[in-house]
């Protein structure tokens, strides 16, 4: 059993996001291999919908079915987990944003279709953060982790708080008051996200556009080494597809990327979603192709049929950068050298 | 991967890999007359794989990975791969089964109705169910009952029985050794050895049966019966289910199906043929 021609897992799922209409001319033995690799990327309920409706084998569509199932449900659950959040914090009527996963399905966007959503993650202003980290303390939520040295890590470099977690409904909430680490070289102006954002109905609000789709760069190649890529620019691909209709939009988006100091993984997430999933980008924007760029598909396309993590090298090579992009070296060696100490 | 296998149990299909030849044969033999998966698509991948790379020919120990996989599972010795491969499927319907409500359970069935058994560990739900298994009753699953949502129907999980420590020599004077698998000796959950059911059960796989009771046996206290109302069931069974809650409505719906049409009885007993006679008892009586 071994794999099907030479292209991976992960690389067939792209295509098939890209380009559906490619799913019924699929050989019927690649399809375990589809859904294992979209289950391991957490995109298995996106390709559920993209592939809705498609004459596939009927294993294959019973699959699905049960995907999108799943992801209706993990839909109302992190929509039901923002309204707790919402209520704990009405209180302080401070303006109090959601992000990423909870943000599309809250605003109906269609980068929430079909999304698998884990914690809540919202942002406040860094004023702000004593008073919500009370009143979330105080409607049931608790620390997860117990270490001092994490926590004081957590307070004093990271972008959030602490995770958190509800005693009773086994859910996380991460607060944010920026969307980069504060060691990380660029600096997003803050300020401006809580600023720009925009109020939904229930008084929750989202980022605007513009910085909705920066953030999600941020997230895919400033900070983390990677895992879970092919999602994160799959939203950047729902996102500028919804968005770019709008007169103005790549200049905003120009404008913004400069602001928040994250021009270059603004572009670099242009260049990777046109040539992973055909994203009509704006050329200028995007800048001319860097032969770095090979490495990071490398990277994104590093899973098999088997939904096996693959190209053990390059996934190292990025594992390593996210920490050299997070910290200076001499934090970064004292830091592992408290983490080796405990084990 | 190297090695693989693709199963199908009941309406649900598994491609099994794996790093070494020793557990694919294991399962062949295991599993032989069983079907593939269905238009050859698996709904759960199992990955038997070394946890680090050396660990593929150097005391060889099997890390249990596959689409769902929980991240403290320790790992286990090469030739305990039957058992690997067994915790590696479960893993995949506890953490990924949606079309159907998942009942940690024990089923047989008699005439087109059956008979549900759940409890705790060592309550005997699984030796109970191969017994009854090898003595005229169909066995649906001494594992998993899978309760359709739409109709309630129980649809069968007829994988190899599980059996442990003294459950071993009460069935292998009950079934021929030629459905009997190696015996696994030390495993972390004691000296177990896998059956395969009757022929029967296999090829009658794909056929659901409609369930007439629930019983909640208890091993080791003195022969005891009592009946359970629907609410006192439908707790204990949710706390048996690994996919009540991620179901929603669904999983209610067909919980209170279950339990509101169904009779429920908590059986002790102190030893599996007073057990057996029992549940006989219980099953002649059900219709008087």
């Amino acid at each position: 059993m071994g794999e099907s021609g030479r292209v991976s897992g992960a690389a067939l799922l792209a295509r098939l996001l890209a380009d559906p209409a490619q799913a019924p001319g699929i050989d019927r033995r690649a399809w375990t291999g589809i859904l294992a690799a979209a289950r391991a990327e957490q995109l298995i309920g996106t390709l559920a919908w993209r592939l809705e409706g498609l004459p596939l084998p009927d294993r294959a569509c019973a699959i699905l079915r049960d995907a999108r199932d799943g992801a209706a449900q993990a839909r109302q659950a992190a929509l039901w987990e923002a309204e707790m959040a919402r209520r704990a914090l009405a209180g302080l009527a401070v303006p109090v944003v959601l992000l990423k996963g909870t943000a599309f399905v809250a605003a109906g966007l269609s980068a929430g279709v079909g999304r698998a959503i884990g914690d809540l993650d919202i942002l406040v202003r860094r004023h702000d953060l004593p008073a919500v980290e009370a009143a979330l303390l105080g409607a049931g939520w608790e620390w997860v982790k117990e270490d001092d040295y994490d926590d004081l890590y957590y307070r004093r470099w990271m972008h959030e708080l602490p995770p958190l977690i509800h005693r009773t409904r086994d859910r996380m909430i991460d607060v944010h008051h920026t969307i980069l680490p504060p060691t990380a070289r660029p600096t997003p102006d803050a300020a401006a996200l809580v600023d720009a954002s925009i109020p939904l109905e229930n008084g929750l609000r989202i980022l605007c556009p513009e910085d909705m789709v920066i953030h999600a760069a941020a997230h895919l190649l400033a900070d983390g080494d990677l895992a879970g890529g092919l999602r994160n620019l799959w939203d950047i691909d729902r996102l500028l597809r919804e968005f770019m209709a709008e007169p103005g939009f790549w200049a905003r988006l120009e404008e913004r990327a400069g602001r928040h100091q994250l021009r270059a993984p603004l572009a670099r997430a242009l260049r990777l979603t046109e040539r992973l999933y055909a994203t009509p980008v704006d050329a200028d924007l995007a800048g001319p192709a860097r032969p770095a760029d090979a490495l990071y598909v490398r990277r994104l396309l590093a899973r098999d049929g088997w939904g096996r993590g693959t190209r053990r090298a390059t996934r190292l090579a990025f594992y390593v950068r996210s920490h050299w992009l997070r910290m200076p070296p001499a934090m970064l060696a004292r830091h592992l050298w408290i983490k080796l100490r405990k084990g | 991967m190297r090695h693989g296998l693709s199963l199908g149990v009941g309406p649900v299909g598994f491609r099994i890999g794996s790093a070494w030849p020793g557990p694919i044969a294991a399962l062949r033999g295991l599993y032989a007359g069983y079907p593939e998966a269905e238009d050859g698509i698996a709904d759960f991948t199992v990955r038997l794989e070394p946890n680090r790379p050396w660990r593929r020919w150097i005391r060889p120990s099997i890390a249990i990975g596959g689409d769902h996989r929980l991240p403290e599972a320790a790992p286990l010795a090469l030739a305990h791969g039957l058992l690997a491969a067994e915790m590696g499927m479960n893993l995949q319907m506890a953490l990924g089964l949606r079309r159907y409500l998942l009942l940690h359970a024990s089923a047989v069935e008699r005439d087109g109705r059956a008979l549900v058994m759940t409890g705790a560990s060592g309550a005997g739900k699984s030796t109970l169910a191969a017994l009854l298994g090898e003595r005229g009753w169909r066995l649906l699953g001494d594992e998993f009952v899978l309760v359709d949502l739409a109709g309630g129907g129980l649809h069968p999980f007829p994988r190899a029985v599980s059996l442990k420590n003294a459950a071993i020599t009460l069935l292998e004077a009950e079934a021929p050794p030629e459905r009997f698998g190696p015996v696994l000796e030390e495993t972390p959950k004691g000296r177990i050895r896998h059956l395969r059911p009757r022929a029967e059960a296999i090829h009658r796989m794909a056929e659901p049966a409609v369930p007439a009771l629930i019983l909640f046996p208890r091993y080791g206290y003195d022969k005891a019966l009592r009946p359970v109302g629907a609410a006192e069931a439908f707790v204990r069974l949710t706390q048996a289910s690994t996919n009540y809650v991620s179901l929603g409505e669904a999983g209610f719906r067909a919980l209170t199906g279950l339990v509101t049409a169904n009779p429920a009885c908590a059986i002790d007993y102190p030893d599996t043929d007073g057990a057996i006679d029992l549940v006989e008892t219980l099953w002649a009586n059900l219709d008087a």
